[in-house]
């Protein structure tokens, strides 16, 4: 994983409660077998109208959202299915940094693993960046993961929280699938002390396809 | 003092280290075609092997035809499914194909097989694994860098996650089932009522249900934000489990059942959040709007965004109300609909098959609308074959398909066009969740199956206050 330093990107913002992983990547999208090139379906049903063609008026099609890197939006983003093809849109899209009052659970952890970093803040601080990036074009945040703090380009700041081992994950670039394997022996005495039959799936025999 | 959620969590930790995730094992790890080939990717350029094949299940589910199980027409679609048999070909995995007579939706097929079992942990790169709860397990949806990691390990790191306790007390009417209970609770505590909780649902409503209603409320539990549902095992959890494939037999299940007993929680267990529902005056529920939390009774009407306080809800409504054509005041019974589906991982095992068969039984589908009855796995369409639930549904009009799915998101060619209104009995009714332009009403199996007579919504309780439903219907 990629590791997390210090970042400064455009922000763009989705004024909507309750942002669904259906919206951020449809379904007829998840078929690839890759990890890349989501990003050109990101929002892809709110980018155009009912005959397909694009539709201006959404955020992300304006000119002065082009190459936004920081998503600002509003609470449960990221809610229902556990498609981590959401993230990869968003990542391939170029957004690195998404901060919210709220993030669903799965979402927010699909987030972690691919470096990307879901920021919640209290309604209030949300509805202050909302105000500034409205207020003047070309605003960016830049984010000292390090320091926990959030800077906007007219100098409007505040601190955030981060789960230590998040951070640290992410400061670090570090790999969970690694990280766990340095646990190998513990896990190879559970298994030995867990063989009781319906712990072990080996009843199953009884019936086949 | 600990509640059914803190015993299994205990039971499972492999490591435990201030600062860090506690690091779980896990028991039964479930494989689907969407979210698991970008994991095998990873495990092949990593060099990790798949820790433990014994203990992982694949099947396909999301892209499957419903008619002809021989020809996938999309490309895509076909690659997807043919990477999956590759994969488990290649790492060792038993696959439940396309041709077993035991494929089928992935939450369908688990408990079915007794797979899932009191006491373990599961998970699947999907959302609704919540379902597997019902049984009193630990299960939750991933993402596919954790199915990755559950694939190489077969661990878990997770923080704990807070516990919540839903008491549904009383009895439900006639006609409400299930599916009414959990919409009826989403509508109560909004999507993101359950976020960073572990949902334990207790109460008389809930001891009565059947286990596969018990399935239904579980698996719609990440519509409230929690990632996990679960019902202390009983009885009735014992009764299903006995004699299934995977279940253990003779004195082994003895000897599991006494460590079943156990699981249940403490009578004096402290839960961090607490809400109770007293569900005997409960209604039939109908989705209005763009996520289940948009939810009215079938007595009710579609809401006034103006009556919202607050500012977010007003506008969410007015767009929701746009996208879904829909005038405020308007009752929910003047909907008419185009489609109705039948099917699901919430909706699809025998008894909401039955229940919907009850309702639908000497009677026919509305000529505006075209009905669809898809089966949660083989298993289920076999069973209900014998008791000829498909000759109800097909003498009154409904189509009578293969397994998987399906309409609940579309990803075969089992799409709603754009405009058109569907009632549904799955779980999610996003923007075009169920195809692009498409609007989506949930309701329960019963609820479906009279809309789909009637033409509109109906109060499927009047049905059966004016006899026209004759059989008795099981809780589901």
């Amino acid at each position: 994983m990629r590791p997390f330093e210090e970042f400064s990107g455009l922000v763009a913002p989705i004024d909507r409660p309750d942002v669904d992983t259906d919206q951020i990547i449809p379904k007829q999208f998840l078929k690839r077998v890759e990890r890349s090139g989501f990003g050109q379906f990101l929002f892809y049903d709110w980018r155009r109208r009912q005959d397909g063609s694009l539709d201006r008026d959404f955020v992300l099609n304006r000119p002065r959202y082009r190459g936004a890197q920081v998503l600002l939006t509003r609470e449960n983003f990221g809610c229902g299915s556990s498609r981590e093809h959401a993230p990869w849109a968003l990542l391939d899209a170029g957004f690195r940094v998404i901060i919210a009052p709220s993030f669903a659970d799965i979402f927010k952890n699909n987030c972690f693993k691919n470096g990307m970093l879901p920021l919640e803040l209290a309604n209030e601080l949300v509805d202050q960046w909302f105000q500034r990036v409205a207020a003047q074009e070309g605003y960016r945040i830049t984010v000292d993961l390090t320091a926990q703090m959030l800077t906007g380009s007219d100098g409007f700041c505040c601190s955030f929280e981060i789960d230590p081992f998040r951070k640290r994950c992410l400061l670090q670039g570090l790999d969970e699938i690694g990280l766990t394997l340095e646990h190998e022996s513990e896990i190879g005495a559970y298994e030995e002390t867990h063989r009781e039959p319906w712990q072990a799936a080996v009843a199953g025999q009884r019936e086949e396809q | 003092m600990p509640t059914l959620l803190e015993k299994i969590w205990q039971a499972h930790l492999v490591h435990q280290q201030p600062g860090r995730p506690d690091v779980l094992y896990i028991d039964r790890h479930l494989v689907q075609e969407v979210t698991s080939p970008q994991a095998f990717e990873g495990l092949r350029q990593a060099g990790h092997a798949v820790r433990r094949p014994d203990l992982t299940f694949a099947t396909m589910d999301h892209n499957v035809p419903t008619i002809d199980r021989d020809h996938i027409e999309d490309p895509i679609s076909a690659k997807q499914i043919e990477v999956l048999r590759q994969n488990c070909r290649e790492f060792g995995i038993k696959l439940y194909d396309l041709g077993s007579s035991r494929q089928g939706i992935v939450h369908v097929i688990g408990p079915e097989l007794g797979l899932t079992l009191p006491g373990l942990t599961l998970v699947c790169g999907d959302s609704h694994t919540s379902t597997h709860g019902a049984l009193g397990a630990l299960a939750f949806g991933i993402g596919t860098s954790e199915v990755e990691q559950v694939l190489a390990t077969q661990c878990l790191p997770q923080a704990k996650p807070r516990t919540m306790a839903i008491c549904l007390e009383g009895q439900l009417q006639r006609g409400v089932s299930a599916k009414d209970l959990i919409l009826g609770v989403i509508g109560r505590i909004g999507i993101a009522g359950g976020i960073g909780c572990v949902v334990e649902y207790r109460g008389q409503a809930i001891r009565e249900l059947s286990i596969e209603g018990r399935l239904t409320v579980c698996n719609m539990t990440i519509e409230c934000g929690a990632r996990a549902g679960m019902v202390a095992p009983d009885d009735k959890t014992f009764k299903y489990l006995e004699g299934r494939p995977f279940a253990p037999q003779g004195k082994e299940f003895e000897r599991a059942l006494d460590y079943w007993q156990t699981l249940p929680s403490d009578p004096d267990a402290r839960f961090d959040h607490e809400v109770v529902f007293d569900v005997s005056d409960f209604a039939p529920q109908v989705s209005w709007g763009t996520h289940p939390g948009q939810m009215t009774e079938i007595t009710g009407r579609v809401p006034d965004p103006d009556n919202y306080a607050d500012e977010g809800q007003r506008r969410a409504a007015e767009r929701a109300l746009a996208y879904m054509a829909l005038e405020p005041g308007m009752p929910i019974t003047d909907i008419h609909l185009d489609r109705v589906f039948i099917g699901s991982c919430t909706n699809a095992r025998l008894e909401d098959l039955r229940a919907a068969a009850a309702v639908v039984r000497g009677k026919r589908v509305a000529a505006s609308v075209q009905g669809m009855v898809v089966p949660g796995s083989q298993q289920v369409k076999a069973q209900a074959e014998a008791e000829g639930l498909d000759r109800v549904f097909r003498d009154a009009g409904f189509e009578w398909r293969e397994s998987g799915c399906s309409m609940c998101l579309g990803m075969n060619p089992d799409v709603l066009q754009p405009g058109q209104r569907c009632a549904s009995t799955s779980n999610r009714n996003f923007e075009g969740r169920q195809g692009h332009g498409g609007r989506t009403h949930l309701v329960s199996p019963m609820m479906a199956a009279a809309a789909a007579i009637a033409g509109h919504f109906v109060d499927v309780r009047d049905w059966f206050r004016q006899g026209k439903i004759t059989e008795e219907v099981t809780l589901s």
